[in-house]
This record gives structure tokens, C-alpha cells and sequence, in this order.
């Protein structure tokens, strides 16, 4: 089935009866040549871009619970490529350029809409650090622009600019950054894997991970054992367990982050924005709906539920940056376990010294930007066995040798400070 | 989420700074090597489940406690003072 305008306008004249599922939901095969652990973003594009870029197809996407049902529908779907350090900066360009081109290349309607993302910023030092920021962008290829005070104001009217906390010196601009739907790129991918051959498999968990001599041999799930020459493990959160299975620790810490919505208004914030000193970000859906968020809960947990400390904190971070909002009210707030590295960076790398068995993980809080390109890269590592040159930076001996820290933030490679 | 401190008794989460797995209480030697530094420093069991951490009670007494937890649930089940704890595990 392909998507168009004139599907739309007859089916729409025919009483809708002409839709079918949107991809096959698979039984599991016995044996393939690859698996994937995991049905969110990450796993679907990697099984993609397999079958796309590398005709690999016969490969089992295996997924514990629904497709999509893990951090991949429950986040804020920010998109954006305004990173600073190497080994980020030309990752997340290229997931940008890969999501310009996204609805065309999966013939779905993901919603990508680059609407502009804005970072406000609040002192001097702060103005010099975006600046050279902005600069960084702008070398990569990508686009920033340095906003004053008025520039912002032109913008974003609404904004309490004299607030006495944080008074509003200006932002950095990326037009290009913006917003998708988040399940829309998950169904999108699905579509187009299962399309290519690749079977989606649903309520399959995977509780064993074969290895023979240093060889993964498959692995062992609730649906039964399936025997696979190679194994991807892509679960974020969930990465912790799933490494233990092949007696890996990782250097990652699960925990919390909440988002929020509020009923649906009318159109009313035209941008992303984003006020980093009260650790408060803003957009609005096209339900109109107001998708706002805040910081990790900064405990370990797995409770996909926050607490009332952040919620107070995010709410109180919202009205002071914009007090025009306080009347609307919040429909629903939830949670989802991010996967949180020391330095704040990914990884996509082989398990050293167990042949055939491969990770994606470490995607902390923001890995939805980064579904396309991290399943170009993932794809391309277990295809070829060589990192893709965008990722070749997303080691995971970086913290044994301390070569290559890539800390964005600049606070220190050590647990719970990202 | 409330935590009770050995010291002060039951408090708000709020009152609290949180430090990651009680793992940091047991530093190894400065010549262990590259893998056990890396394995104490970085890598974690990450539990789904009962852990313990590290708390500090910032906003009160300043001790540091160690909170044996749930991660699936938030229930607190068991805190101590991360002195005496450390006496224990030598
Ligand atoms: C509130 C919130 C806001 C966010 N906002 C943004 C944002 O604005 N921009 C941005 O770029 N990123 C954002 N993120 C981060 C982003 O959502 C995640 O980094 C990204 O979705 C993680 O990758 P994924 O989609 O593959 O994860 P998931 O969708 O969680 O996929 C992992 C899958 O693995 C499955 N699984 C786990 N264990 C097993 C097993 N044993 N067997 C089989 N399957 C298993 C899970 O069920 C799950 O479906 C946000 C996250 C949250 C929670
Ligand atoms: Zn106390």
C-alpha cells in the first residue's frame, strides 16, 4: 500500500475501506541471519536500513511488549543537529539531513516539522559560550543563528524578558531544528522494514543470550529459542539486563524523565524553546496540545513515573519563563527509563570478545533526534563490521581509556551529573 | 518519595542530594588496574529491582545514607548511615 494525496481522496469517497495494516505482525522463524533485541526507534530503523542499505532481510526484530511502546512514543520529539564536540556534531548533522529526507525515503507522514528551535540564554558568559557554539554549527554545515534580546522578542513576544531571575539576553536560532511524531516515525520504519521482508515480532521478550567460545549463537524468548548469526542489542533502558545476559556490565544508570501535556489549545507557540537555567522546554503539538518538559528525576529507577519534586520544579521553571501559560491545564505527565552514560554520549560498538554480538545504547535524554542516523550506523557496524565514519566516535572502551570522553555539557564524565 | 535518615528521621526527597550506587564505597586500590578502576567507576549492575545508593542528606544533617530501594516501585525498604556501613564492608 503507498501513501498519497489522491489514496487519501479516494478512499475517502469510498467509505475508508481500502486501509490496510501497516505492516505484517510476524510469527518467529526458527533461525535468521540477524536479530535485533528491541522495537523502539533504534531497533527499527537499524532493521531498516539492513534491508535497505545492505539487502539483509532475513532478520527478526524482536520486542517484549508493542512496537513503539518503549521511549520512542514516550518522548518530547525534539529534532535538532546543534551539538558542539567532534564525534557528535557530524553524527547528529547527518541524522538531520537523514530526517529532511525521511517521509519521502519511507513514504509515511512522520509530521517532521522544522519549525525552529530556540535556546535562550541569561548572562554574558552564557551569550560567549552559544556563540561559539553557534560557530561550531555553522562549521559542521548546519545552521545558527545569534539572536539579542529584540531578536528573541521578535519571535517569541509572549516571553517574560524582565523576569528578575533569569532576565532574557537573548538565544541561539536553529531554523532547522523543530519537532516529528514520534509514533508516526516508529510506524514509518516499521512499515518499511517489514515491507522489505524483515519480520516484526511482538510480545517476545528475550531472557538468554547463546554464546559458544566467545560466538553468539542466538538467542532464547519467551516465544522460544531463535538461532541468529548476529545479535544487535538496542533496548535503552532495558540495556543493563540485557547486557547481563552475555555477562556484560555497561557503564549505564537508568533512570527517570518526565514529560507533560496540557488540553489542546490554540496555536500559541510557533517554535521549540528552550530555557536551560530553569531546565524547562517547551512546543505545541499539532492537537495543540503543549508538550513541556524538565530534568532527569536524578534517581535510579525503572518506574516509567516520576515524583512530585520535578513536576513542582518544571511547572515553576514554565511560569517563569512564560506566565501566559498558567491557566492551561495539564491533561497527563508520564515517564520513561533513559539510558544514561557517564559523559552524557552514545554508544554503538561491537561487545568486545564476543564475536557477532553488537550494542546500541546510551541514548540519555536524547535519543529520538538521533533514530535515523543511529540505525544508518548500527546497520552499517553489523553489516559490515566496521563503525560507520559519523559514529566511530561512540566507542565503548571510552571510559576504560578515557580517549575520547565526548562530555557535551561540559559537567564532568561521572554518573548522575548529565 | 520520603527517605528516612538515620539522624533526623522521615524527610522529603527534596531534602536530599543523590550520588548513584553505593558501589562508591568501595574504592579500590590505586594500583588495581584499568578494569577494576573502570569497573568502579563507570560500569553498573543497573538493577531492575532492589539497589542501594548513595544519599546525602544536604538539606539537614549532611550525613550520607545508604538507601536499599526498588527501582520498579520507588519503595524505600532499609536506610543506614553510610559510616557504619562502610565500617561493615570493610
Ligand atoms: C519524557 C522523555 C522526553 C524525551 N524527549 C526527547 C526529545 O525531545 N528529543 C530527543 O531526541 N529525545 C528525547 N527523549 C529520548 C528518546 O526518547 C530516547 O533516547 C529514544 O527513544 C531511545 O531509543 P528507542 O526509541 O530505541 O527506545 P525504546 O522505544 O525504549 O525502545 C527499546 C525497546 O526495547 C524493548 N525491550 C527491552 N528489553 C527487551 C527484551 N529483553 N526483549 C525484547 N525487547 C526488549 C522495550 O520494550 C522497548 O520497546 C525523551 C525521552 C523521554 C522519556
Ligand atoms: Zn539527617
Amino acid at each position: 500500500m503507498r501513501f498519497s494525496g489522491w489514496k487519501v481522496i479516494k478512499e475517502g469517497l469510498t467509505g475508508n475501506r481500502g486501509w490496510s495494516a501497516h505492516w505484517r505482525d510476524a510469527q518467529p522463524k526458527p533461525e535468521y541471519d540477524m536479530v535485533i533485541i528491541g522495537g523502539g526507534g533504534h531497533g527499527l530503523s537499524t532493521a531498516y536500513y539492513l534491508a535497505k542499505n545492505h539487502g539483509m532481510t532475513n532478520i527478526a526484530v524482536l520486542e517484549k511488549g508493542y512496537l513503539g511502546g518503549g521511549n520512542v512514543g514516550r518522548n518530547t520529539t525534539i529534532v535538532r543537529a546543534n551539538y558542539f564536540l567532534q564525534g557528535n556534531s557530524e553524527f547528529y548533522s547527518h541524522s538531520l539531513k537523514l530526517w529532511e529526507g525521511l517521509e519521502e525515503d519511507l513514504n509515511y507522514n512522520v509530521m517532521h516539522s522544522q519549525r525552529g528551535l530556540i535556546n535562550l540564554f541569561h548572562s554574558d558568559g552564557q551569550r560567549d559560550a552559544f556563540a561559539r557554539r553557534g560557530n561550531m554549527m555553522v562549521n559542521q554545515g548546519d545552521d545558527a543563528i545569534l539572536l539579542d534580546r529584540d531578536g528573541v522578542r521578535k519571535h517569541l513576544p509572549y516571553l517574560d524578558f524582565e523576569q528578575t531571575r533569569f532576565p532574557i539576553y537573548g538565544g541561539l536560532y536553529h531554523p532547522r531544528g523543530g519537532t516529528a511524531r514520534h509514533d508516526a516515525v516508529a510506524w514509518g520504519y516499521a512499515r518499511g522494514a517489514s515491507d522489505r521482508g524483515v519480520d516484526l515480532v511482538q510480545n517476545c521478550e528475550v531472557t538468554g543470550i547463546d554464546i559458544e567460545n566467545g560466538v553468539v549463537k542466538g538467542v532464547q524468548t519467551t516465544r522460544g529459542a531463535i538461532r541468529a548469526k548476529k545479535v544487535g542489542i538496542i533496548v535503552a533502558g532495558r540495556s543493563g539486563q540485557v547486557a547481563a545476559m552475555a555477562g556484560r556490565r555497561l557503564p549505564i544508570e537508568s533512570h527517570i524523565l518526565q514529560a507533560f501535556v496540557t488540553e489542546g489549545l490554540k496555536p500559541v507557540i510557533d517554535h521549540v524553546i528552550s530555557f536551560g537555567m530553569g531546565h524547562f522546554y517547551i512546543s505545541q503539538s499539532d492537537k495543540g496540545g503543549l508538550v513541556f518538559g524538565g530534568d532527569l528525576d536524578f534517581y535510579a529507577s525503572y518506574a516509567q513515573r516520576g515524583n512530585l519534586p520535578m513536576k513542582e520544579h518544571v511547572m515553576e521553571a514554565g511560569m517563569t519563563l512564560m506566565p501566559m501559560i498558567g491557566k492551561a491545564k495539564v491533561l497527563r505527565s508520564w515517564g520513561g527509563i533513559m539510558d544514561m552514560t557517564p559523559d552524557g554520549s552514545p554508544i554503538i560498538d561491537k561487545m568486545e570478545g564476543i564475536d557477532g554480538l553488537y550494542i546500541d545504547c546510551g541514548w540519555n535524554y536524547g535519543g529520538f533526534k538521533a533514530v535515523p542516523a543511529s540505525g544508518w550506523c548500527m546497520a552499517h557496524l553489523m553489516a559490515t563490521d566496521r563503525p560507520h565514519e559519523v559514529a566511530a566516535k561512540y566507542r565503548l572502551d571510552r571510559f576504560r581509556t578515557g580517549i575520547g570522553i565526548m562530555d557535551e555539557e561540559g559537567t564532568g564524565s561521572q554518573h548522575n551529573l548529565h | 518519595m520520603r527517605l528516612t535518615c538515620p539522624v533526623c528521621g522521615e524527610r522529603d526527597r527534596r531534602e536530599f542530594y543523590y550520588m548513584g550506587d553505593a558501589v562508591a564505597l568501595r574504592r579500590p586500590d590505586p594500583e588495581a588496574g584499568d578494569a577494576v578502576w573502570d569497573d568502579y567507576l563507570h560500569n553498573r549492575d543497573n538493577p531492575a529491582g532492589v539497589t542501594r545508593d548513595l544519599w546525602q542528606h544536604e538539606g539537614g544533617c549532611g550525613a550520607w545514607i545508604v538507601v536499599t530501594r526498588n527501582t520498579m516501585t520507588h519503595e524505600v525498604l532499609e536506610t543506614a548511615l553510610a559510616s557504619d556501613v562502610k565500617g561493615s564492608v570493610g
